[in-house]
């Protein structure tokens, strides 16, 4: 076994994924002083110009599989090329970002090669022995647990906006293997037909920088508009609900934030007319600066905000969209 | 159609998290359910069935009190129940369970198989995709909804960017997202059949022999508190006063926006 730290450098149609950018940054900072190796793994159709990206961010190494019919991605024959990468060449772990791709693809991956999989983790660190240790929610973030594995590599998966990523370096010396791997046909049994593009260009709330989301303090789903005007006056960032929006029917399944629906770690958080139940918090709490605007001072969510409002949201949020469009046209 | 559902029961997600003289996380006082989104799982087999006839079992890997989300599910409708107790084991991860249940299930019909697509308390959110790899059949991730015809299967699920309409060849492992239903609530008629319906209590360590498929990959090392968040401002004086400072702050002190 090497000290070799992977990273999967997650990509669509030779567009790198963000969270991938702030994996290699973060591990090259945590590897630094111990001058271990850092390699990304780039599979794909015409990925090649991506190689001196990867590197620029922190990738000494790269393993590259280039070829055509990667083109339409599969599972199972990204779960068969990476354990080929794995058994030849036995690094320490592999990172993922924690994306929809990821976590179909990392489980099978660590089932068929026997491994550990920690998933969603929010930090890494180096113990002791040199050993990975992963901090994970429990509980959707009501605690957390540090994890590690005895037997290697090890895999995980790491919550997207848990990294800042860093200034890219074309200057840095970088070398690239190109594997030689056996390319198995695509499995047949999953044959996709359609896919609908979502409506809203607004970026995914797993990823988003900002989110302004709001609660039962709404009032109906004819007042969403006004989130989404605020959220249009931050720049077009993402709108979130609670659970008691959502089970109103105001706004979709896929829009809610908390124990049972999407945990979130933005730099903003705008909670409107959000209580802060004990399952919505969790999903927040790792969110850089919460704001609440709420008309009871008691509020949960008012208890852990960074900055509060307390009044009529109604009479608020107009005056915030008038406040953050001043701001943005100054730019 | 013959469905297996797995389903874990969890804390409820009322509940607060704290931890015991051990260090460990308490349990005390917390009410138990079913796993929310298993449930979700565990309806639409009981829908595909009323379509589609054949048996729906559920599966689980737990302990004793495990018992009592296994009887709501049977009086959710299941037919059987099997429990799996793990309670011998040091540790366990999903590499652990995805074995169990894959063993279990060598022994049970099955053309479908469903679970939620994460569990509200470990949040590992793996061992519907391990179980499909185990038993070497595909995997749907987080389906919105579900449709059988013949020995194949419509499923939507949540892809990058938008929902995907995939045909699935059976038998597969799909995960449930929540909004695939609205779960039913058990009726005092399928509480009362509940006690009647079979029960499998199977030990572990008797089921699986192999060793290493029950030795965990992943070793706890530590809980961590919530980070405490700094005591935070309360922005006073008119909407206009406090939207104003509110904007300053999150570009000059924050620099957000």
């Amino acid at each position: 076994m090497s000290n070799d730290i992977w990273i999967y450098v997650d990509q669509d149609r030779s567009k790198i994924r963000n969270v991938s950018l702030e994996l290699l940054s973060k591990v090259s900072e945590l590897l630094a002083t111990s001058g271990a190796p850092l390699s990304a793994v780039l599979l794909g159709r015409d990925v090649e110009p991506l190689v001196p990206v990867v590197a620029s961010y922190g990738a000494d190494w790269v393993y590259l599989v280039n070829d055509d019919t990667l083109e339409q991605y599969a599972v199972d024959r990204e779960v068969s090329l990476l354990a080929q990468l794995i058994e030849q060449h036995q690094p320490a772990a592999l990172l993922f970002g924690n994306t929809i791709k990821a976590r179909a693809l990392a489980p099978r991956l660590a089932q068929y090669l026997g491994l550990g999989l920690a998933s969603d983790c929010v930090d890494i660190t180096i113990g002791a022995e040199g050993s990975l240790l992963f901090k994970r929610p429990l509980y959707a973030g009501k605690i957390f647990e540090q994890v590690t594995s005895s037997v290697h590599p090890v895999l995980a998966t790491v919550r997207l906006n848990s990294f800042v990523v860093g200034e890219p370096d074309t200057d840095r010396p970088f070398s690239v293997v190109r594997p030689t791997v056996t390319l198995a046909p695509p499995d047949l049994r999953v044959v996709v037909q359609e896919v609908v593009d979502r409506i809203s260009k607004r970026p995914e709330l797993e990823e988003a920088d900002i989110i302004v989301s709001g609660g039962r303090g709404m009032g109906g789903a004819e007042n969403f508009h006004l989130l989404e005007e605020l959220a249009d006056a931050l720049g077009g960032v993402a709108v979130g609900a609670s659970r008691a929006a959502v089970d109103s029917g105001w706004r979709e399944q896929e829009y809610q934030i908390g124990q049972t629906g999407k945990a979130v770690s933005p730099t903003l958080y705008i909670a409107c007319g959000i209580s802060g139940a004990i399952q919505h918090l969790a999903g927040v709490n790792t969110s850089r600066i919460i704001v609440a605007i709420n008309q009871d001072p008691k509020a949960a969510i008012v208890s852990i905000a960074d900055y509060a409002i307390i009044g009529n949201l109604f009479e608020i949020i107009p005056q915030l969209i008038q406040e953050f469009k001043k701001l943005t046209s100054d730019n | 159609m013959d469905i297996v559902v797995c389903l874990k029961q969890t804390f409820d997600t009322e509940a607060t998290i704290s931890l015991d003289n051990e260090g460990k996380i308490s349990g005390d006082g917390v009410k138990l359910i079913v796993n929310p989104y298993d449930e979700c799982a565990l309806e639409e087999a009981l829908r595909l069935q009323e379509k589609h006839g054949g048996t729906v079992t559920i599966v689980s890997v737990g302990d004793e009190r495990t018992q009592d989300a296994l009887r709501s599910g049977l009086a959710m409708g299941a037919d059987k129940a099997v429990l799996i107790r793990k309670d011998n084991l040091e540790e366990v991860d999903g590499w652990v369970t995805a074995n169990l249940l894959a063993k279990a299930l060598s022994s049970l019909p099955y053309h479908l198989v469903l679970t939620g697509r994460i569990a509200v308390d470990d949040g590992n959110a793996q061992v519907a995709a391990r179980l499909a790899e185990a038993l070497g059949i595909p995997f749907v991730d987080s389906i919105t909804n579900l449709n059988i015809e013949g020995d194949q299967a419509l499923a939507v699920y949540e892809g990058e960017g938008g929902a995907v309409k995939a045909r699935v060849q059976l038998p597969a492992v799909f995960s449930a997202q929540k909004g695939l239903n609205e779960p039913r609530y058990p009726v005092m008629a399928g509480i009362l059949k509940a006690k009647k319906k079979p029960l499998d209590v199977l030990e572990a360590s008797e089921l699986c022999t192999n060793s290493d498929d029950l030795r965990a990959k992943l070793q706890h090392v530590a809980y961590i508190l919530p980070p405490e968040r700094k005591v935070g401002r309360v922005l006073s004086g008119t909407p206009e006063e406090a939207v104003s400072e509110l904007a300053r702050a999150l570009r000059e002190d924050e620099k957000i926006i």
